[in-house]
């Protein structure tokens, strides 16, 4: 039992990783309908800029936190209007191919100035573990899940009760509408990366103490991250992060009581999300678009 | 019916022009040093892996972020076929083909329930989970240590081994462009353009969803099989580390800026895919070698980005409308009829 | 560098041969530079390499560029007996389908390499073995530590390994286990790839008849996963006293980090590619707890310029020098750099024995009659040698283990030499 409910326990936290990561590409998604590839990338710079004021200019790490996630959310948005917005108007496959171009540029980069040797990172949260019937609880683990739950609040309070949040979606779902009804649908465009990429960079900084910085951090998790998502129903904020979660559980079970396909965990996992989605086209939580074909 | 067969017909100019291109392609092997013979076969070999996500994505509208592990399957079937059963190394490569045609095809019926993101995450979920599966039957497949293959020799004096592999290649990759070419004029091209322009109308115009959509998985599947088996081939040593997400990505990528929708898009991007890299570096380091060597995932990514502000349909856009502009240079006020069919919706992603 | 006598001999009587047959003079004093094979003129030595320096494996760019610096730093000291090193190193994006075209550019293009050096990549370098070997072009230091480059001598003659065998490395941790704890509880966590299982299988074999006894758990994960949690519970499950990490430095600090973190507190070998003292040092600020490091074993053979130990050592100093001169954006932090300057060591010391006008077949005697013992950037005593069917160049490794109050490794025992001990399937 004891053995299970550790499992568990590593299930949800390596889920939580997935979900605060997932939580900006639904982000994304729903401003503009496809996926930045570049997501992962964003926050794991965001990280860096984090740890270099902190570390080498000895920035407190409240003010850190505060400053890495403008430079995440300004630059994000100047690089939407710099660099993706001529391809908007394009084929959506252009712009994706676009995000692809900006993860090896981002990459690329941050290699090079810090190079590739994994540090550790300062975390706000307590680092001893707590002790639970033999169980043990990292602090620094449910601390990304609640900081995950925290965004996902706000996401939902920005979306379904702030003018901001109505026009953004207007503007994705109804462009025209929106522009009658005097929304900057490409304003809407820049604020979504922006902030899509600051909830990246809470992500990337929560996520480092854990993950160990380096430039090639964010790169698998975006893969965990974009499974969770679509999983959850790409639109659904909520369903990023149950679908992190259970993501993460899976694993976890499937390596520890399905020996023989330990090594295939990952596999079977994407096959049990494969099948979810055969029967529930739109992921778990995902609209249902009715066909009557 | 007669009509749209004629249009679809290659025009005297067309025909002329592939004839010179025929010459050009059969000619370079003999005019360049040995290893750009072996870039040029990889990039034909791309370029028959590009045409296959092409069919799929481009001409019938379903992502695929997933081609890669489909080229990985084929370089084993061929490689098994070569080592565990003697069979020739030629004769594995249609093997190799058939292998993926059929599992592409059983591929596509869980795939029809799924549309735009959620395939593509069912077709990234292939190419992650790949390398993985094929390491397991260390038995068949040698595991994590793969099979390694004897190096092409050429049957004759008359050509090194680099140029006859070159010419069987060229060959191969021309009957696979021609086979596409002439399933995409006819009916189950206008059926897959149907389907990816909405389905609805599709069906409306009788066209059998299911089986067309099944029907573009395994033709593309195949076209990687075989692709698959010449990379093997030409690398001589088949590994499934050698096939990790990134390689679909990386075909993706070159589809897009080749052209999708186009038959001349695939292989441009298929020689996109296998020169941008050493391009980029060897352009960078006649400037400066430090440079070049600093970070060329950067270099590469920026090219990438200018490669798309100019040609934004794809290369093959690019060329079509420019060309479309010389022969009726009276209308070029409006360019836009002559833009190939990449700028059709493939589904959001 | 201290060369045998009757090597000495062989490099001399080559020397002389190799004149002779160019028709140079056959006067006692230096001879006359020539253009003697491919690659070489008067005044350059070219070697050439491919290696990642983008895509998902950059993070080993860094090792040809810190040879580089090691080169440029020779050649502002009077190069190689008079002739300067030129390394053409190309970008491969870890891709073996431009390893195998670039490959024959640099053996065949319009600028032909005397030999190639430091190619990377298990994968990548297999696929291009075949031809190097058939075009006699020596494919010298393959930067892997995969058995196959090191012990078929007899069918790949032109192939050269350098670092010591992950499996070798692997038996050194079992004897190490058979002596001093036969009744350990043996956990094993690797890569599932060549890589890591290269080590679980050296383990094995080093272990004999006791291993299926003494290993009680095996868990493994994929390149790059991003997490080992669900591992290191079912490992620490199994009851195990001890814990192999056989990793890369990432998934290894996560291995260490997450032990700690799930109250598990084994006696740990590291791997020595996930050893040097920085990355022992984040696993220890992660835990914010000196006991999840102190006493990780592990063996070295390169030197740890972070390691306090050396923090006088004339080696570290010089690769600090060369560093910031040559290299100045490269970082001491990272142990690859510190990997490539002692190749590079290795390889202008096979140079300067190939004689005063160097081909390829005298830089292959010498390769297969070479004892270097004076390596700055080795650990102290590993010697690199080689015979005409054993191209393992660094068999010998020490145990070291972590002291966390120091932050520094300390030597257990001697050396130990596994030459001969492993041998490729």
């Amino acid at each position: 039992m004891t053995f299970f409910l550790q499992q568990l326990v590593s299930g949800l936290a390596a889920g939580g990783a997935y979900a605060s990561l997932a939580l900006a590409l639904v982000l994304i998604y729903s401003a503009m309908g496809l996926v930045n590839f570049a997501q992962g990338e964003f926050a794991m710079f965001a990280t860096f800029i984090a740890w270099t004021l902190m570390v080498n200019l000895g920035v407190p790490y409240p003010l850190a936190f505060v400053l890495a996630l403008g430079f995440a959310m300004l630059g994000a948005a100047a690089i939407e209007r710099l660099i993706v917005r001529p391809f908007e108007r394009g084929p959506q496959l252009g712009v994706v191919i676009v995000t692809l171009a900006l993860l090896s540029i981002t990459n690329g980069m941050a290699g090079f100035i810090w190079g590739y040797v994994p540090r550790a990172f300062p975390t706000p949260f307590p680092q001893n573990p707590v002790v639970i019937a033999g169980v043990y609880i990292s602090i620094q683990d449910l601390g990304v899940i609640g900081v995950s739950l925290l965004v996902l609040g706000l996401i939902y309070i920005l979306f379904n009760r702030t003018k901001l949040g109505l026009a953004m979606r207007t503007a994705a779902l109804y462009p025209d509408s929106a522009r009658l009804l005097g929304v900057s649908v490409g304003g809407m465009l820049a604020v979504g990366w922006g902030l899509a990429s600051g909830v990246g960079a809470v992500s990337g900084i929560l996520l480092a103490p854990s993950l160990f910085l380096e430039p090639n951090m964010m790169q698998q998790v975006i893969i965990y991250a974009f499974a969770a998502a679509v999983l959850g129903g790409i639109e659904s904020p909520i369903g990023a992060v149950v679908g992190g979660l259970l993501l993460g559980v899976l694993l976890a079970m499937v390596g520890a009581y399905v020996q023989p396909l330990a090594d295939l965990r990952l596999a079977v996992a994407l096959l049990l999300i494969v099948v979810v989605l055969v029967v529930r086209p739109s992921g778990l939580l995902g609209q249902v678009h009715v066909r009557r074909v | 019916m007669a009509v749209a067969r004629a249009r679809t017909l290659p025009s005297n100019g067309m025909l002329g022009f592939l004839a010179v291109l025929a010459i050009v392609a059969i000619a370079a092997p003999f005019l360049l040093p040995s290893y750009q013979t072996l870039n040029l076969s990889y990039a034909l070999i791309f370029a028959i892996a590009i045409l296959g996500l092409n069919i799929l994505t481009g001409y019938s509208g379903q992502i695929t972020l997933g081609h890669g592990a489909f080229l990985a399957i084929g370089a084993y079937a061929s490689a098994i076929a070569q080592q565990k059963m003697g069979i020739n190394y030629l004769l594995t490569i249609p093997i190799a083909g058939v292998v993926c045609g059929l599992l592409g095809f059983a591929f596509g019926f869980p795939a029809l329930r799924l549309e735009g993101i959620y395939l593509a995450l069912a077709t990234f979920a292939l190419a992650v989970a790949a390398p993985t599966v094929l390491k397991k039957p260390a038995a068949i497949t040698g595991g994590v240590a793969g099979i390694i293959l004897p190096p092409v020799t050429s049957p004759t004096e008359f050509l090194t081994d680099d140029q006859f592999f070159y010419i069987v290649c060229l060959g191969i990759a021309a009957l696979c462009f021609l086979l596409a070419w002439n399933i995409l004029r006819g009916r189950t091209g206008r059926a897959f353009r149907a389907i990816r322009d909405g389905d609805l109308a599709a069906v409306a115009f009788g066209v059998n969803l299911a089986s067309y959509k099944t029907l573009a998985f395994a033709i593309s599947a195949f076209l990687a099989g075989i692709a698959g088996a010449l990379y093997g081939i030409a690398t001589g040593f088949v590994s499934a580390d050698a096939y990790p997400f990134q390689l679909s990505i990386l075909l993706l990528v070159g589809a897009v800026i080749g052209g999708l929708g186009t038959l001349e898009g695939a292989v441009i991007g298929g020689f996109f895919s296998q020169f941008l890299p050493q391009l980029s570096q060897q352009a960078l380091s006649s400037i400066n070698k430090q440079v070049a060597n600093a970070a060329p995932s950067v270099t590469q990514g920026i090219l990438l980005l200018v490669v798309m502000v100019v040609a934004r349909q794809g290369v093959a856009g690019l060329i079509r409308s420019n060309v479309h502009r010389l022969r009726y240079p009276v209308q070029s006020g409006d360019d836009t009829p002559a833009a190939p069919e990449a700028s059709a919706q493939t589904g959001p992603l | 560098m201290r060369f045998q006598p009757a090597i000495k001999r062989t490099v001399v009587i080559l020397s002389v041969f190799a004149l002779a047959a160019c028709g140079g003079t056959t006067s006692s004093g230096p001879a006359a530079k020539t253009a003697s094979d491919v690659g070489i003129t008067k005044d350059q030595i070219l070697l050439g390499g491919t290696i990642a320096l983008s895509g998902p494996a950059a993070a080993y760019g860094t090792i040809a560029k810190a040879s580089n610096a090691y080169f440029q730093y020779v050649n502002d000291n009077g190069g190689v007996n008079g002739r300067k090193i030129k390394y053409n190193y190309l970008d491969d994006g870890y891709n073996p389908a431009q390893t195998v075209p670039l490959t024959k550019q640099l053996a065949e293009g319009s600028d032909p390499v005397f030999a190639m050096f430091g190619g990377l990549g298990t994968q990548a370098q297999v696929s291009v073995e075949q031809y190097l070997n058939s075009k006699k072009v020596p494919q010298v230091f393959v930067a892997s530590g995969a058995t196959q480059f090191s012990a078929e001598g007899k069918k790949f003659p032109y192939t050269f390994g350098w670092q010591p065998t992950y499996q070798g490395e692997a038996y050194i941790y079992a004897q190490a286990l058979l002596k001093n704890s036969p009744n350990a509880k043996v956990a094993v966590i690797y890569q599932n790839d060549d890589y890591g299982t290269d080590y679980l299988n050296g383990l094995k074999k080093g272990l004999g008849s006791k291993a299926s006894s003494m290993i009680v758990a095996v868990q493994n994960n994929e390149v790059g996963a991003p997490d080992v949690k669900s591992q290191i519970t079912t490992l620490k499950a199994s009851g195990a006293d001890t814990l192999m990490i056989f990793e890369t430095p990432s998934p290894a600090i996560k291995s260490i980090a997450t032990a700690a973190a799930v109250g598990w507190h084994p006696t740990i070998y590291l791997n020595s590619v996930a050893a040097p003292v920085p990355y022992v040092g984040a696993a220890q600020k992660a835990t914010g707890s000196a006991a999840s490091v102190d006493g990780i074993l592990t063996v070295n053979y390169v030197k740890d310029a972070l390691d306090p130990a050396n923090a006088s050592d004339s080696g570290v100093t010089l690769f600090k020098t060369i560093l910031s001169k040559y290299y100045p954006e490269g970082k001491t932090t990272d142990a690859f750099n510190m990997y490539g300057m002692a190749v590079a060591y290795t390889m202008v010391d096979v140079l300067k024995h190939s004689g005063d006008n160097p081909t390829r077949k005298s830089l292959v005697d010498a390769l297969n009659n070479f004892n270097e013992s004076d390596n700055p950037f080795l650990a102290k005593g590993v010697t690199a040698k080689n015979t005409p069917n054993d191209h393992y160049t660094i068999t010998q490794e020490a145990i070291y283990k972590y002291v966390a109050a120091d932050g520094r490794y300390a030597q257990q025992g001697d050396l130990v030499d596994v030459r001969g001990k492993v041998t490729y399937q």
